[in-house]
């Protein structure tokens, strides 16, 4: 058998929370405030470490192949078992979440002021379950992973969160667990008809018309909650707007792509009359979204709002490229998960930077920022600029992508997201304006210092990456395009 | 006319520990006080031996003419709450000793508490499930009271009295009227009877009786009152060996003795609205609770309400993931107990939740432990009790009970509302001060719970396996 690299990756950010809690409990500091930066840094060294074992991952993955590779297995119980593996998709969203943990451990440097140990704890256990969700081949390994990975988010929101963020953790974990049981039943109706949990026992299985419908909505309960779709969107905004920064960076960047991964890897293939019968609801849905959404975050006064809700309508672009089944659509929609994973998470960061000094998301606090903060303004900018989706960047070829797509399955859908792409332009620059240029009214924005080196450690690699998928978005295609032919074909076939 | 084989396969751990029993009887009478300290280890290790006696010879065996019945099933059962009781005790013995109750009737009690178990698992005839019951619930309302300077325990005692008494008269009542019209009293006869208007009486009854052990809703009302008047120990012992032992009680009789089509229809309606009812009794009623016991009682009517989905479930589908959910259920609960004694300051024992505030400061692993038993009482993943949850839901929907599974969705989210301020107490509130550490077997039957709770969630073959071949037996 080779060598598991899977688990490796899935369980090295754990093996890591649990030496430093050992370590932690030997040394037997009580004094739980004092900030120990060690703590963060064996943190850090060990998310890198899985971001390189995810690198080598990356070069053992042949993506002309379009089976799940590396499987491994192992019996768990009854028909159940162990059972990880990976196609394109996963590999991508893999890599995605191993890139953000490192930077979002980095920014928390000097943030957190209390209970470090248990804030890095807490992050390494999260790296875990998300990687795991993105490996799983069973649908009950699938389920536990994916809601295992709301207590540590439930933790890092309740504890180093905002104000009122113990509401906001609440919100988050029951809304997401309520439509999590609903589609933990149909698993295991799945489970009792076709004998297995199996996902690619499963995807070969064929349910009646009639079961798939509800298979799919109980599906689409739980995923719709994660991504979130409107009208269950609400608890997305609390939870950002109390998360600390890498929360928010982590919640944004890979929480909410679970929903479009779960959609492609489990309602589409399997049950592929049901997501063909509900094509206009989601399309609906989406649309409203995205235009609506927009709509909301214009009016914003604080800035981590306006980005979640400008969250939910860059995940209806996701839904818009996924429903419309078709090859440049998921495509698009694969690649929009992965950008907008990038600059979702360095626009929080660059919320961070200045809340770090100000302590204050008010939009109308600054102004004038620009003067004071060159470097930071030129990186607002570009990151700015990605979210509108100009050429260049990796936010237009996700964009233009899923309207193309949505365009072959609907004029009408793909009119409505050209509107949320103007809307976009619309708050991001709004914003924009109203934070880096004018005047400076406020005294405290005078004395501002400009990113320091941990914050530019932290947004040169994603400004990186944001620009180098916009002008190659084809290292992403390549990666990813066996998975979504294949998903497609899986489509047409049932 | 005796066959000595068959009695000790069916009754010998019973007939150990009823011999346990007396022996300590007279061991107290003799050397008096001198035993009480003995007496907790003696009491422990005669309920191990008896559940590793069983263990040794699950298959069973036929005695006493048909009026004891045993098999995997039960006898599964029959280790489980050994086992449990056998840990409660030990639990106990540091609470007892603060307090100045350390007597050696408390671990008779619990010895005969035990006994009655034993005998109205083993039964397989309605007039030994009457013994084994009464046996069971008179040591239980004993135990309840057994704070006799406490007012609150007192008043645990009688409520417990009172309402159980006329449970047991309307058990008893059942009885007669399954009798008469079935003409006969053993499971078999019962199963074979024609079945009727009187019969369908007689059962009723007999499930209204039933759902007052197993504090079902809306035959839950003591269930609170008692968990936070009695003592702690008695508590703990409450929530995990009677309760696995009623609900397998519950599930032989209504598998066994009413198995006809029919009579199937007509109880698994019945136990669908009481398991609706305790699932959103305890779901809603739990939300408010400041104190920590009075929420594990709630706690408890929810999750018998889970327990009973699998009973009405039908013995195919439900059997086995009764067993592996209530284990899981009993693992859990004897651990977060063992939460509960561990709340000691000075100047006595604490039971508000507020108290539990911050306790991840100062005793990190401790918090983990604890949390780790709230998730696995919770039915979500990364610990035993969500296995038994998936049990459960693949038992309902073979039996095509969706009604069930929506409330059961519905209940689990609320419930989680409770358990996940349990959780935020814990790890983000400002501390409260310390608690003193207690005695060992307290703390290491947390850890020992949690860890548990962990290792079958992962190793869960063998048990399950295990389980399963148990719930088979029962269909043969």
């Amino acid at each position: 058998m080779d060598f598991p690299i899977l688990s490796a990756v899935t369980f090295l950010p754990l093996a890591g929370a649990v030496l430093i809690m050992l370590v932690r409990s030997l040394a037997g500091s009580t004094s739980e405030d004092t900030v120990d930066n060690r703590v963060l840094y064996c943190g850090v060294v060990f998310s890198i470490a899985t971001f390189l074992v995810s690198l080598v991952m990356l070069f053992g993955f042949d993506r002309d192949n379009p089976a799940y590779q590396m499987t491994e297995q192992i019996d768990w119980f009854s028909e159940i078992s162990y059972k990880m593996g990976v196609d394109g998709l996963s590999v991508s969203l893999i890599l995605l979440t191993t890139f953000l943990t490192p930077i979002a451990l980095i920014a928390s440097l000097g943030s957190i002021q209390h209970r470090l140990t248990e804030y890095v704890v807490a992050f390494l256990i999260l790296e875990t379950f998300m990687i795991g969700v993105f490996c799983a081949l069973d649908l009950i390994l699938f389920y536990v992973f994916f809601e295992a990975g709301l207590i540590p988010m439930f933790i890092i929101i309740g504890v180093w969160g905002g104000v009122d963020r113990i509401y906001a953790s609440f919100k988050f974990f029951l809304y997401t667990l309520l439509g999590s049981l609903f589609m933990l039943a149909a698993i295991v109706y799945m489970y009792l008809s076709a004998g297995s949990s199996d996902v690619v026992i499963l995807e070969n299985f064929e349910f009646g018309t009639g079961a798939q419908t509800w298979l799919w909505l109980a599906f689409f309960a739980s995923f719709a909650v994660k991504l979130p779709m409107w009208p269950v969107h609400t608890w997305l905004p609390d939870a950002h707007v109390q998360a600390p920064t890498a929360g928010s960076v982590i919640l944004a960047g890979v929480l909410l792509k679970m929903g479009g991964y779960g959609l492609l890897r489990f309602s589409l293939p399997m049950f592929p009359d049901a997501s063909e019968l509900f094509q206009p609801m989601v399309f609906v849905l989406s649309v409203i979204a995205i235009v609506y959404a927009s709509l909301v975050a214009w009016r914003q006064t604080d800035m981590k709002k306006l980005i979640a809700y400008s969250s939910v309508a860059h995940m209806g672009f996701v839904t818009l490229g996924i429903f419309s089944f078709t090859e440049i659509g998921v495509q698009g929609a694969v690649f929009q998960m992965l950008s907008h994973g990038l600059i979702s998470g360095a626009l929080f960061l660059i919320v961070g930077v200045v809340y770090d000094r100000m302590h204050t998301r008010e939009i109308s606090a600054y102004g004038g920022l620009v003067s004071r903060m060159p470097i930071y303004a030129s990186l607002f900018m570009l990151f700015t600029m990605a979210n509108v989706g100009l050429p260049g960047t990796s936010g237009f070829v996700g964009e233009i992508l899923t309207m193309v797509g949505a365009f072959q399955a609907s004029t009408w859908a793909a009119a409505g997201a050209a509107l949320g792409v103007i809307f976009s332009a619309i708050y991001m620059l709004t914003l924009y304006r109203r934070t880096v240029f004018g005047e400076i009214t406020n005294p405290d924005v005078d004395v501002l210092k400009d990113v320091n080196f941990k914050e530019l450690v932290c947004l040169v690699p994603l400004a990186i990456g944001t620009l180098l998928f916009g002008v190659m978005p084809n290292l992403i295609f390549d990666l990813t395009r066996e998975s979504s032919l294949r998903v497609l074909a899986m489509m047409a076939g049932g | 006319m005796f066959d000595l084989h068959a009695m000790n396969l069916a009754f010998g751990s019973e007939i150990f520990l009823i011999v346990a029993g007396l022996a300590g009887v007279l061991a107290g009478a003799l050397l008096g006080d001198k035993f009480n300290t003995l007496s907790f280890r003696f009491g422990a290790v005669s309920l191990v031996i008896a559940a590793i006696w069983v263990a040794l010879a699950p298959q069973g065996a036929v005695a006493f003419g048909g009026l004891l019945a045993t098999g995997p099933f039960v006898n599964f059962a029959k280790v489980v709450a050994y086992l449990s009781a056998a840990i409660a005790l030990m639990m106990a013995d540091g609470f007892l000793g603060r307090h100045g109750l350390k007597r050696y009737e408390y671990s008779l009690l619990i010895i005969f508490a035990s006994v009655g178990i034993g005998v109205m698992l083993s039964s397989a005839n309605l007039m030994t499930l009457y013994l084994g019951v009464e046996t069971l619930s008179l040591s239980s309302y004993v135990l309840a009271s057994f704070h006799r300077d406490s007012q609150r325990s007192a008043e645990a005692g009688l409520k417990y009295f009172v309402l159980g008494a006329l449970a047991s008269g309307l058990l008893l009542y059942g009885m007669s009227l399954v009798y008469g019209f079935a003409g006969g009293t053993s499971y078999a006869e019962i199963a074979a009877a024609e079945p009727g208007i009187g019969l369908l009486f007689g059962m009723v009854l007999m499930i209204t009786g039933l759902a007052f052990k197993v504090s079902a809703a809306p035959m839950h009302v003591w269930t609170p009152d008692v968990y936070e008047g009695a003592p702690s120990p008695v508590v703990a012992f409450f929530a995990t060996a009677p309760k696995m032992a009623s609900m397998v009680v519950f599930a032989v009789i209504l598998y066994v003795a009413f198995p006809q089509p029919e009579a199937f229809k007509n109880w698994q309606l019945i136990i669908s609205i009481i398991a609706i009812t305790s699932m959103l009794v305890g779901a809603f009623g739990a939300l408010l609770q400041t104190n920590l016991k009075r929420l594990l009682g709630y706690s408890s009517i929810a999750n018998m309400g889970y327990g009973l989905v699998a009973i009405a479930a039908g013995a195919e589908y439900g059997a086995q993931a009764l067993l592996i959910f209530m284990s899981a259920y009993v693992v859990a609960s004897i651990g977060l107990f063992g939460g509960v004694l561990s709340m000691h300051r000075e100047g006595g024992m604490v039971e508000s939740i507020s108290e539990l505030s911050g306790l991840a400061r100062y005793r990190p692993a401790f918090a983990m432990a604890l949390s780790v038993l709230i998730i696995s009482v919770a039915g979500f993943p990364l610990a035993f009790g969500f296995l038994g949850k998936l049990a459960i839901f693949e038992a309902a929907l073979s039996a095509g009970l969706i009604p069930l599974i929506v409330v059961l969705v519905l209940s689990s989210v609320i419930a989680f509302g409770y358990y996940l301020r349990l959780i935020l107490v814990i790890w983000v509130n400002e501390p409260a001060a310390p608690f003193e550490k207690v005695d060992g077997w307290v703390t290491g039957t947390v850890f020992l719970a949690a860890l548990a709770s962990i290792a079958l969630f992962i190793f869960v073959s063998p048990f399950s396996d295990l389980a399963g071949a148990a719930a088979a037996s029962l269909i043969l």
